[in-house]
């Protein structure tokens, strides 16, 4: 096992991507924080399959673009386990429209949850971290925030964001033995990619290289990778899992 | 009051590997104790466990000088 005593905190745990990390990094050893905004049901069965796993888990509801939440969640994360080693920022909305037809809260929403969410979890956790002289920061971008995308144009300015603060964090954290890397995922079988219609489906799909739509483990294998010291010499990267849809 | 000075400065000395007698009231973290602004935040951070007090960000970036930091410290006491 590659995370053994490690601890974690994964946000948007609840389901999709997020849930198949939280698991995959426990099946590593590591205990985890489960985050979820409004589904607590499904983040306690999350808890409970990683209590399975033998290991140690618990849920913490928290809205990642509200600081002083932010703040309570890494505390409890401390209090709890007594350090903190990876962050994963997983969390993510979208808010599909035409630039035309984009309202601003549409606009606002995507970019709160999927950019200042980011920054804000990153901020809470440095302090942790650089105490610890050691950590791990994973960023969920998107492989739309490489390429653009017509329709999606807050979720890609956000993704975009991200990409950004990876290699800034990156920079800044570098002496404090603290890596930062972002995961460009492309097209994953989720609740947030179910909604799109067929015809888009099958376009997008004649994009990939690989000729299949990605599942959630095939990011959370990668996740484990940038968690784990096997990628201790890489940081500001922003690995694209997108079945080779982008180059 | 002499104590907290010793603390803050056993603090710096060991945070920013200087001699003792350079650890002087106007000395300024990052002009004359060579530290870069990350040394100054965990420098803060350790000032914060060491005194049991929460010191805000707005408070922090007041703080650039070693008697900045004891006035700061003895002022919260
Ligand atoms: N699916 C894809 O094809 C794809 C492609 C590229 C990138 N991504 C990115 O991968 C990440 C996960 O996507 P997914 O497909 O797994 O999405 P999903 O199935 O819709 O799940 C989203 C997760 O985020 C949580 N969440 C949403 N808003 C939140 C907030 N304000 N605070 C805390 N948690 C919040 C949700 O919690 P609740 O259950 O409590 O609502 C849920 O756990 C996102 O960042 C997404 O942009 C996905």
């Amino acid at each position: 096992m590659k995370l053994e005593g490690k601890i974690a905190l994964v946000t948007g745990a609840s389901r999709g991507i997020g849930k198949e990390i939280a698991l995959g990094l426990a099946r590593q050893g590591a205990d985890v924080v489960v985050n979820y905004s409004g589904s607590k049901e499904r983040a306690n069965e999350v808890v409970a399959e990683i209590k399975e796993l033998g290991r140690n888990a618990i849920a913490i509801q928290c809205n990642v673009a509200n600081s002083d939440s932010v703040t309570n969640m890494v505390k409890e994360t401390v209090d709890t386990f007594g350090r903190l080693d990876i962050l994963v920022n997983n969390a993510g909305i979208t808010r599909d429209n035409l630039i035309m037809r984009m309202k601003e809260d549409e606009w606002d929403d995507v970019i709160n949850t999927n950019l200042k969410g980011v920054f804000l979890c990153t901020k809470a956790v440095t302090r942790p971290m650089m105490k610890q002289r050691s950590g791990r920061i994973i960023n969920i971008s998107s492989i739309v925030g490489v390429s653009g995308n017509p329709g999606q144009a807050n979720y890609v300015a956000a993704k975009s964001g991200v990409i950004g603060l990876t290699k800034t964090t990156a920079k800044e954290l570098s002496t404090r033995g603290i890596t930062v890397n972002a995961i460009a995922p492309g097209f994953i079988s989720t609740e947030m990619t179910d909604k799109l219609n067929d015809e888009l489906k099958e376009q997008m799909l004649a994009q990939i290289p690989l000729a299949r739509f990605g599942e959630p483990s095939d990011i959370a294998n990668v996740v484990v990778f940038l968690a784990s010291d096997d990628s201790k010499y890489m940081t500001g990267q922003t690995l694209h899992v997108d079945g080779g849809m982008v180059m | 009051m002499a104590e907290v000075l010793e603390r803050v400065t056993k603090i710096i000395v060991d945070r920013l590997g200087v001699e003792e007698s350079e650890v002087k009231l106007e000395a300024s973290f990052k002009d004359d104790l060579g530290a870069d602004s990350l040394d100054v935040v965990e420098l803060v951070m350790e000032l914060e466990d060491e005194f049991d007090m929460e010191i805000s960000d707005d408070d922090a970036e007041k703080i650039s000088t070693v008697g900045d930091a004891v006035n700061y410290i003895k002022a919260k006491q």
